[in-house]
């Protein structure tokens, strides 16, 4: 599968791609850059730009692969195209879900760790219900469920706990005991998935509670520590395990 | 030492020609490479081991690369990935590091001497032999993602 001098990009969907190889896309996405070009199949190409994922850069008439993964496509509303890799190293980016760990408290705002290169800040006002007067009760240490408004490559991240309407929907400060483990991106991603098969056999097994921080953060709450500690293994090797071998442990677990 | 140095100099030099730093401002990228056994080739064997991490760590890059190590016989043969005994033996060692995209040239260094014919003979048979060093990349991340 060489690409030399670069081959289409749908022949390549659902491939593994490497750094370095171009991906040539239809003709018609060059519409914007030559005006004179006459579309004689009226109606059949896709309206609307190209959208260029994580993993790609665009270069000349193509798209350069930037990471190594499976190539992905998803047609609606102008198409778009991105690289499905592996990362254990999380790059903030706005919009993503994240649990942090309080650093530091410097006037008005929290200091969190989030797993990138630069530690987060969160304002003390972006909680629900938060007054100059009504102060969360955050401390040092405290796990915090929120999302990024600011993540760009040249800016400090900034965090919120609330969303556009001002409720908080789920995000604030995490809950006393549990237990906080990191997985790699991908595992993430793949129980984010609708309908996620591990979750529901999981759950089959005891109650528990679960947040996924897409920064590969997972905390874990049952009701005793020991079944804790059995869902937190599980899901770490879920990463390497088949659906049958995950099945077979499962009922191996249950059976006991 | 200073020929540990100068290793890490190489390797930086090839390491950036290939790494998108315009993504990731103000952060340093930090690689260990650990010998576990040399038994000749070391530096093209680095090299490998750093462009399989790149790929494996998620960075950004605009092409992969390879290291190739020719070594020069004293009867003008050309020997490619040569032992420790051979290139004790050999008149010239020659390392290229070769990128994916049109073969080119990243970085060359020498140890001894040779004739600018034999440096481009031995610059043809790295960048022949760079396809079969990137077909086993291919393979191996083809392996990896076979699983999810």
């Amino acid at each position: 599968m060489a690409a030399e001098r670069g081959t289409a990009a749908e022949a390549l969907v659902g491939q593994v791609v490497l750094p370095g190889d171009l991906l040539l896309l239809p003709a018609h996405y060059d519409e914007d850059a030559e005006g004179e070009r006459l579309r004689l199949s009226a109606g059949t190409a896709p309206q609307g730009r190209l959208l260029c994922g994580p993993g790609l850069r665009r270069s000349g008439a193509g798209l350069l692969v930037t990471k190594c993964g499976l190539l992905r496509h998803r047609p609606g509303g102008g198409g778009a195209y991105w690289v499905d890799s592996q990362q254990k190293r999380y790059v903030p980016v706005k919009g993503d879900h994240v649990i942090g760990i309080v650093t530091a408290k410097a006037g008005d705002v929290f200091r969190l760790d989030v797993g990138g290169s630069e530690p987060a800040s969160l304002s003390y006002l972006a909680f629900e219900g938060a007054t100059k007067r009504n102060r969360p009760n955050v401390q040092v240490g405290d796990l915090i469920y929120g999302q990024f408004v600011v993540a760009n490559k040249d800016m400090e991240p900034e965090m919120v706990c609330i969303d556009s309407s001002g409720k908080s929907s789920g995000m604030g400060i995490i809950g006393q005991d549990g237990f906080l483990f990191k997985v790699s991106l991908g595992l993430i991603r793949k129980l984010l998935a609708p309908k996620c098969e591990i979750i529901q056999e999981l759950s089959q097994l005891y109650p528990f509670e679960l947040v996924l921080g897409m920064n590969g953060r997972i905390w874990v709450k049952a009701k005793t520590v020991q079944q804790t500690l059995i869902i937190v293994n599980i899901l770490e090797a879920c990463e390497y395990m088949t659906a049958e071998q995950r099945k077979q442990a499962l009922a191996k677990l249950s059976g006991n | 030492g200073v020929l540990e140095r100068s290793r890490e100099q190489l390797l930086r030099q090839t390491c950036e020609a290939v790494l998108l730093g315009v993504l990731h401002p103000r952060t340093a990228v930090s690689l260990v490479l650990q010998v576990l056994s040399d038994a000749g080739s070391l530096l093209s064997c680095c090299l490998n081991a750093a462009c399989m991490a790149l790929l494996d760590a998620g960075l950004p890059l605009a092409a992969l690369f390879c290291g190739v190590t020719c070594a020069l016989q004293p009867d003008g043969a050309i020997l490619l990935d040569p032992t420790a005994r051979q290139e004790q033996e050999a008149r010239a060692i020659l390392t290229f590091a070769i990128a994916s995209s049109d073969r080119r040239v990243l970085m060359a260094t020498t140890k001894g001497s040779c004739s600018v014919e034999e440096m481009q003979q031995c610059l043809a048979a790295a960048q022949r032999a760079a396809s079969t060093i990137f077909q086993f990349y291919r393979d191996s991340v083809r392996r990896r993602y076979s699983k999810c």
